[in-house]
């Protein structure tokens, strides 16, 4: 049997986080240089080409403080401030449902029998807002594949933690508790789905969903789901949290789609954190190439 | 001291810098980099809920005076109000900076009437912020006389119809958490509604004589 051994060593341990700033800079300089000199080109296509519109890591301090996190608050500064009641060790995460062999998983286990990689993804929140963040995470499908799903698997259904002692946003009935989330089982194998165990190079901060969470680029940030204690296949849609409290809003399917408004705000633009002018949204955040044919056929005015 | 001197050399300037702290709070958070991770909206909510709070508490001197048995409070409800108003305009200036200039659309009044009709919560805020505009505008006693003291009092009833909107506003653009909407919800309902039953009290002449 073949068992990876992760590096003892952290990334995080590594690298100096300033010089890994670093480096990400001097390689995005290159690879404007190298643009710069295909420019000519697309300078005929009319307007900046989209690469050029830069996606800087957002900084640290900004993921750190800025968060959607209601089972800390409802402030985005809330979570930076309460998450540290929660308690990220032991963890265990069980994945269970249609599949042949349920297991539940420690989060060493995740760490250890999957050696997360490093994934810098955008993140597009629904109120209009968006960061780039390199995450430490799984592929999905890695684990689902461990559990192997039977053929009556249709939906992934993730469930956060529920225990008001070490969240207290729980305490108030603000949204049903706990919360819920549910993909379709090709989009939690494709590719580009990650669980999420950690960001820039270090294991996830409280405030961010840890200690292992959902990352899904191309949807809006809800469907992210934080603090994942429960996974289960499963064979009918699930009733996810936010599509329950407001279905007019809050879509299941919940692609970034910048034709298809949010009925009380457009869609149209959104600002990175620490820019001060909105930029246009990009179909499905700028993945539409890896993720359109998920949705082939379906009129995505309908399936927001 | 006069109970009106007492207001005017005392409580009114002390209502001004009390007003004058979460705008000078905001413009030092500005300076020294304080605003958070998305200064725009930072900067839309905080003036909003101080214009919200300031509007309340404009509503509320005249049951404090009654309470009280405090005639001469009353001049402080312009204070506040005007107050209220600063808070607003630099609340509606913000959002307009944000959905024009800032959305790179260069400036666009049709961007802003756009949204103002599209999304009900914009709507009920500009209405508000609308409504208010004649009030701070006639704010000064050269405008009481020249509307005379009748007209000025209808006028500024609008106030009555521009707080429940603002809280409409604000109930309609939070995503779940109703709690601090709720709490203005509560407290511009108890002030409007003290007005009406004190008015059913009240014969008209008594009402009326009152006011001012």
């Amino acid at each position: 049997m073949l068992i990876r051994r992760p590096d003892p060593i952290a990334g995080g341990e590594i690298t100096d986080e300033r010089v890994y700033q670093n480096r990400r800079r001097f390689l995005e300089t290159m690879g404007l240089a190298t643009l710069g000199l295909a420019a000519p080109g697309s300078l005929w296509a009319g307007g900046p080409p989209r690469a050029l519109q830069s996606d800087e890591l957002t900084p640290l301090e900004d993921v750190l403080s800025y968060n959607n996190f209601y089972e800390f608050g409802t402030g985005k500064d809330d979570p930076a401030k309460n998450a540290h009641t929660l308690r990220t060790r032991p963890w265990t995460v069980d994945v269970e449902g249609e599949v042949h062999e349920p297991r539940t998983f420690g989060i060493e286990d995740l760490w250890q029998r999957f050696t997360p990689e490093e994934r810098v993804y955008r993140l597009r929140c629904v109120e209009a807002w968006s960061m780039v963040i390199p995450w430490l995470g799984l592929p999905l499908r890695d684990l689902l594949s461990a559990v192997r799903p039977t053929s009556h698997a249709r939906y992934v259904e993730f469930t956060t933690l529920l225990d008001p002692e070490q969240m207290p946003g729980q305490r108030r009935g603000i949204l049903p508790w706990p919360y819920v989330e549910a993909l379709r089982l090709d989009e939690a194998m494709h590719p580009l789905t990650i669980l999420a165990l950690g960001l820039y190079g270090k294991a996830l901060p409280n405030q961010n969903g840890a200690p292992v969470r959902l990352v899904v680029p191309w949807k809006y940030g809800f469907k992210s789901i934080k603090s994942i204690v429960r996974i289960r296949l499963v064979r009918e849609q699930p009733t996810t949290t936010w599509n329950a409290a407001a279905p007019r809003e809050y879509g299941l399917y919940a692609n970034v789609n910048p034709m298809v408004d949010h009925p009380r705000w457009t869609q149209a633009r959104e600002r990175r954190i620490g820019e001060l002018r909105k930029r246009p949204t990009l179909m499905f955040n700028g993945y539409a190439d890896q993720v359109a044919s998920l949705y082939a056929g379906m009129d995505l005015r309908r399936n927001y | 001291m006069t109970p009106g001197a007492f207001v005017r050399r005392v409580a009114r300037p002390l209502v001004w810098v009390g007003a004058a702290v979460p705008g000078t709070w905001l413009l030092l958070d500005a300076l020294t980099g304080g605003l958070g991770a998305n200064p725009v909206e930072t900067v839309t909510h905080r003036t909003g809920l101080t214009a919200l709070t300031l509007l309340a508490l404009s509503l509320s001197v005249r049951p404090t005076r009654d309470l009280l048995r405090f005639g001469a409070l009353m001049p402080l409800r312009r204070t506040l109000g005007l107050a209220a108003y600063t808070y607003a305009v630099v609340h509606v200036l913000t959002y307009g900076v944000d959905q024009t200039y800032l959305s790179g659309l260069g400036v666009s009044p049709a961007a802003i009437v756009e949204d103002v009709r599209e999304r009900p919560y914009v709507t009920m805020g500009f209405l508000a912020f609308v409504l208010l505009t004649p009030l701070a505008v006639t704010s000064t006693s050269g405008w009481v006389k020249r509307l005379g003291a009748t007209r000025w009092r209808w006028l500024h009833r609008l106030v009555y119809l521009a707080a429940p909107l603002a809280v409409v506003h604000f109930l309609w653009l939070v995503k779940a958490d109703l709690l601090l909407p709720g709490w203005f919800a509560l407290a511009v309902a108890v002030l409007l509604g003290y007005r009406a039953v004190v008015r059913r009290r009240r014969t008209p002449t008594a009402s009326s004589r009152l006011i001012l």
